[in-house]
């Protein structure tokens, strides 16, 4: 009799505290929450460049992707780019394929951009689409998408050079 | 635990205050009282009988009313401070909160922030609050309503003499013709709707015992909502999120996977003035000035055909066109699009003619969509005009040169380089919005400003929240519980025959008044003594 | 006469026969004291004129009510003034109901005077017929308000039962803190009755002074004060000829108009007050008791008790259900922790501890009737101070 009261208490206790922990963590890890998660697959699109190629992530299975979205009056991003193209001509041979997303500019601020800096890899515009599949927040942002098209990293500042190689080495097939 | 047997026979659990079968008091120290505490029935109130395990401990401390109270009082006073100041989701978003309380509210607004009462309603120490309430609720209706329901249900109709005499309401009367007083008491009961059991010749007539039960289904209510709360924080449950679209732009709406689009055609803002409206209407609008009538967007809602990735221009189907307004969401699937927001008169395209600076005399006209401006724009007769920069958002940075803000056409500027028959290496003009420089020479030529195209851009709030019917049920149920443990009230009247004499007494859980009016006109007509109020002999 | 016009007189009649009502009541209980020896109990001549003079006016008030809904086209309670007197009404109301299951005349002795109060201070406010912006515009309107404004009237008997109660039932010939802090919510009406005062006079007087300030944002307004300004703006510069200059400036994060009326009412209070002490030669409450001598303190208990169990749920549904639903629909979200919602929520809360302590801790008499007088304060603290202090989604256009 007693012991079974005892047992009652403690379950429902015991499910009332995690239902109350399962809150308290929810509602504080809720900024956490991301469309893309890391370790999953990323969400393929298909986008096309200021030449009228058409590029679909998809197809660059087997080949590391870094996946940068960018504006023209972001200022990391300006300051990132001509590093992403040095890398990119070191990588290139190695399998990493670059893609530059430009979120909703004029094909003129695109093109502008890209010959003052004299860009090799792709870029893309998205007309926000894109965006809203990856939940772009702040400007620049970066994945690193794996040869298996599996996300492994999200990066949300400007990066150095160095940074970058050492990213281009971790998505290396 | 031992059981405790009343006289009666009935067997009690330990801790019980009156027997749950004849009421016989069972506690020594009550039997001097005048009156019995009728909470509960006198049943065994589990948390208050074992207190031995810490488990038990925590049990009993959620169980206690005492400790619920003060519960609800604290969260009450918490909540009060969180109406000092504003919250940070109401602040205008001019700065950051950790400068804005201080700035607008001096030290006490920087105290107010540093304590983190700027988010008060979603703190940990808040929702802790909260959920104790919800805990303490569980388990007070659990140890509280098992055992009424025991009472209830065991009780006899022949109750103790010691129950009947410590009664609020209580009689003794001769026994004359008792059968004949009984049969119409029982009529009049029963013409009251209340329920007769006799047992022995005795009485026991019940009215609106549910209404007992309305505390624990208000409770069980209250729980629903809350678990509403909680899902609330499970993914997928719950979107909120901002749709900026222009006139004659078509968007992917957010959280459908792409599925959605909507195409704003236009977006209506409407005023009060004298002539439209009422003239009851005249002195408010005289006094207020501009009154918004009304916000609306006019869209069409497509869906896409197909399979597409993401990316891809999608094939779409009209599923309808609707207009949204304040009050009148467009609905679709587990969405709502809500008008929230508006900016009027966004730029977007301007026109300028080439022209001489001397003569004015114009070469022609072109047109830049300020979302798609082209490299050159050939104006014939030679005359050209290429654009060599463009800043949709211009301001100059600290090294001034000129830059741009964001992609959105705020305040446009150009750098301009004009062809003509009689300049073919060009004239580079730079031309903002009322002001051109020229960096290398004094021009002949230069762009004059003829036109503007405007568009509305309204702000739909996407939101999904699965957790609605949660909780609309929980609330649903509470208001139920409410109004049956409100409106209705358990009133029960005894009748006993003793020695020769009748004894009556009432018990209801409240309006007492009621009570004893329906007594006083059942026993109407009959030799029965009107119970008194014991309450009233105290004093 | 045009429809509001009409509409506004019917709202003075209707404060008239409330007035009239009130003194029929006063003049019930002594009535009763020289007849009820010889003719028992119920309620005597003077009470049913009374109650018949309360349901004229309440009618009356009805028919202001229904006139200004013809003309708005919308049901009157979106502003400070219609909501308000809404709920005075309300009040007169539940009365009558009230009045009818107990009979108690001098119950009506303590509600008319207080519903009077929130006509005559609701009457104080702009009183045009505003059309309603986008948000308003939904039939929610009246659904949420009115059942949220007969709530709180119907929970409101239960402090003019408490002050009743504890009137009868407190010894005011010591001095204790108890007899200290009826006699301060007393004073407490007494400076609604000032603010009345004064917000009348200066207005027949045609008072006006205008004041150009800078606020705490460093933006400058003009503020116009209908009393004379004892504390200015920040930095206030009088734009009227010959008005007086304010005695103290206050700091921009202030608004000084509003604190001056404020100073202005409690100073009104204290004269008002001051002479009612000289005429009654006694504390109000002690002044009133003798009034209170016949009542019987546990029905008076009773129908406090029951107005908080009817009024709960009506407000419960008014103001959280009905306005959660219409929140959602206008707003986005069904709750926004925008502080009027707060405040229903902590008048939810507060009526909550009160059933808890009622029925669990066995709470009756005096501690119920302070409750019940707290609950009260509480609503009004809503109605004035969430509306004009803290402004959120739901403030009215008051000044």
């Amino acid at each position: 009799m007693k012991k079974k009261r005892l047992v009652i208490r403690t379950v429902i206790l015991l499910l009332l505290g995690a239902a109350v922990a399962y809150t308290l963590y929810a509602n504080f890890s809720s900024d956490d929450i991301r469309k893309v998660a890391i370790n999953e697959k990323a969400p393929d699109f298909v986008l096309t460049d200021m030449e009228g190629n058409k590029h679909q992530l998809s197809d660059y299975e087997g080949q590391g992707v870094f996946l940068n979205f960018w504006g023209t009056w972001c200022k990391p991003c300006e300051k990132e780019m001509p590093y992403m193209n040095n890398q990119y001509k070191q990588f290139k041979e190695q399998g990493v394929q670059v893609l530059a997303v430009n979120i909703n500019e004029s094909d003129f601020a695109v093109n502008k951009f890209t010959s003052r800096y004299n860009l090799d890899f792709p870029i893309v515009i998205d007309k926000g689409e894109v965006m809203e599949a990856y939940g772009i927040g702040p400007l620049p942002t970066t994945f690193l998408v794996d040869k298996d098209g599996i996300v492994i990293k999200r990066l949300e500042s400007g990066m150095t050079e160095a940074m970058i190689k050492g990213y281009m080495e971790e998505i290396k097939p | 635990m031992k059981e405790v047997i009343c006289e009666c026979g009935h067997h009690n659990p330990h801790g019980t205050v009156l027997c749950e079968s004849c009421g016989k008091v069972l506690i020594e120290k009550d039997k001097d009282k005048k009156l019995l505490d009728m909470r509960y029935e006198g049943s065994a109130r589990r948390s208050q009988t074992y207190n031995k395990t810490i488990i038990d401990k925590i049990w009993n401390f959620f169980s206690s009313v005492k400790v619920g109270v003060w519960l609800i009082v604290i969260t009450l006073i918490a909540s009060a401070l969180g109406t000092i100041f504003p919250q940070e989701m109401y602040i205008p978003p001019v700065m950051p909160a950790s400068e804005y309380y201080e700035d607008q509210y001096g030290w006490l607004g920087q105290l107010y922030y540093t304590l983190g009462f700027h988010n008060l309603y979603s703190s940990w120490w808040y929702l802790l609050l909260i959920a104790s309430i919800g805990i303490s609720i569980i388990i007070a209706s659990l140890d509280r309503g098992i055992p009424l329901y025991r009472s209830l249900k065991t009780q006899r109709v022949t109750r103790h003499e010691g129950f009947l005499k410590r009664q609020r309401l209580f009689s003794v009367s001769e026994a004359g013709s008792e059968d004949q007083t009984f049969e119409s008491v029982k009529e009049k009961l029963k013409a009251k709707r209340y329920r007769i059991r006799e047992e022995d010749g005795n009485i026991l007539a019940e009215k609106g015992r549910f209404s007992r039960w309305g505390p624990y289904v208000n409770h069980v209510g209250l729980i629903i909502f809350l678990i509403g709360g909680m899902l609330r924080f499970v993914p997928g449950m719950y979107v909120d999120e901002i749709l900026w679209v222009r006139e004659g732009e078509t968007k992917v709406i957010p959280e459908t996977d792409g599925q959605y689009y909507l195409e704003n055609h236009e977006f209506i803002l409407e005023t009060y003035d004298k002539e439209n409206s009422k003239e009851e209407f005249a002195a408010a609008i005289d006094d207020k000035g501009m009154v918004a009538k009304n916000f609306q967007s006019d869209v069409t809602l497509y869906k896409t055909k197909g399979e597409t990735v993401h990316g891809e221009t999608p094939q779409l189907e009209k599923v309808r066109d609707d207009s949204i307004r304040v009050n009148h969401p467009l609905k679709f699937e587990d969405l709502a699009l809500y008008q929230v927001d508006y900016k009027l008169d966004e730029l977007n395209q301007m026109t300028f003619a080439l022209s001489n600076k001397e003569t004015n005399e114009e070469y022609g006209d072109l047109t830049i969509d300020l979302y798609d401006p082209k490299d050159t724009y050939d104006l014939g007769n030679g005359y050209q005009v290429e654009i060599v920069s463009y800043f949709p958002d211009f301001e100059f940075d600290e090294n001034s040169e000129p830059i741009t803000k964001s992609r959105i056409p705020n305040n446009p500027a150009f750098v301009f380089k004009m062809f003509t028959p009689d300049k073919p290496e060009g004239e580079v003009s730079f031309v903002a919005i009322q002001q051109t420089i020229e960096p290398f020479t004094d021009n002949e030529y230069k762009m004059s400003f003829k036109a503007v195209e405007t568009k509305d851009v309204t702000a739909l709030t996407v939101r999904k929240d699965l957790t609605l019917w949660v909780l609309a049920l929980g609330g649903f149920i509470f208001m139920i519980g409410v109004a049956q443990g409100s409106y209705w009230n358990h009133r029960r009247i005894w009748l006993r025959k003793v020695d020769g004499e009748v004894w009556m007494a009432g018990h209801t859980n409240k309006n007492w008044h009621g009570l004893k009016r329906d007594i006083a006109s059942v026993i109407d007509g009959t030799d029965l003594n009107e119970p008194a109020d014991q309450l009233d002999k105290k004093e | 006469m045009d429809l509001v016009s009409l509409s506004g007189n019917l709202l003075f009649i209707a404060f008239l026969l409330y007035l009239v009502g009130t003194v029929f009541f006063a003049g019930s209980i002594k009535d009763k004291r020289a007849k009820e020896r010889e003719k028992g109990t119920g309620p005597n001549k003077w009470a049913k004129t009374g109650i018949a003079i309360t349901i004229a006016g309440f009618i009356s008030q009805l028919g202001y009510f229904i006139l200004r809904w013809i003309a708005a086209g919308h049901a009157p309670v979106s502003n400070l003034f219609e909501f308000t007197t809404f709920f005075g009404m309300s009040l007169v109301g539940a009365f009558i109901v009230i009045y009818f299951i107990y009979k108690t005349a001098v119950l009506g002795l303590f509600t008319l005077p207080i519903a009077m109060l929130l006509i005559g201070y609701a009457a104080m406010f702009p009183r045009d017929i505003a059309p309603l912006v986008p948000s308003l515009q939904s039939h929610w309107l009246h659904i949420h308000v009115t059942t949220a404004a007969m709530g709180q009237a119907i929970l409101a008997i239960s402090f003019a039962a408490g002050l009743l109660y504890l009137v009868k039932v407190i010894d005011h010939t010591k001095k204790s803190k108890e007899s200290f802090w009826l006699e301060a919510v007393m004073f407490g009406l007494v400076c609604t009755l000032g603010f009345i005062f004064i917000s009348t006079g200066f207005s027949a007087s045609g008072y006006k002074a205008d004041f150009s300030w800078v606020d705490k944002n460093n933006v400058e307004s003009i503020a116009e004060y209908q009393l004379p300004p004892l504390v200015g703006p920040n930095q206030g510069e009088s734009l009227t000829e010959g008005a007086m200059e304010p005695l103290v400036e206050m700091p921009g994060i202030i608004n000084a108009k509003k604190l001056n009326t404020v100073i202005w009412s409690i100073m009104a209070g204290i004269v008002l007050y001051l002479l009612l002490r000289l005429i009654l030669r006694k504390r109000i409450s002690a002044a009133l008791q003798p009034l209170t001598t016949k009542v019987n303190a546990d029905l008076v208990d009773e129908i406090g008790y029951r107005s908080v169990l009817i009024g709960f749920p009506v407000f419960t549904l008014g103001a959280l259900v009905f306005a959660m639903i219409w929140a959602q629909i206008a707003w986005t979200r069904f709750w926004g922790w925008d502080p009027k919602e707060v405040w229903a929520l902590i008048t939810f809360l507060f009526y909550a501890a009160y059933l808890h302590l009622r029925l669990s801790k066995g709470w009756h008499g005096k501690k119920s009737a302070w409750l019940g007088v707290i609950g009260f304060i509480i609503i009004m603290f809503n109605l004035i101070v969430v509306n004009l202090v803290i402004a959120g989604l739901h403030s009215y256009a008051g000044s």
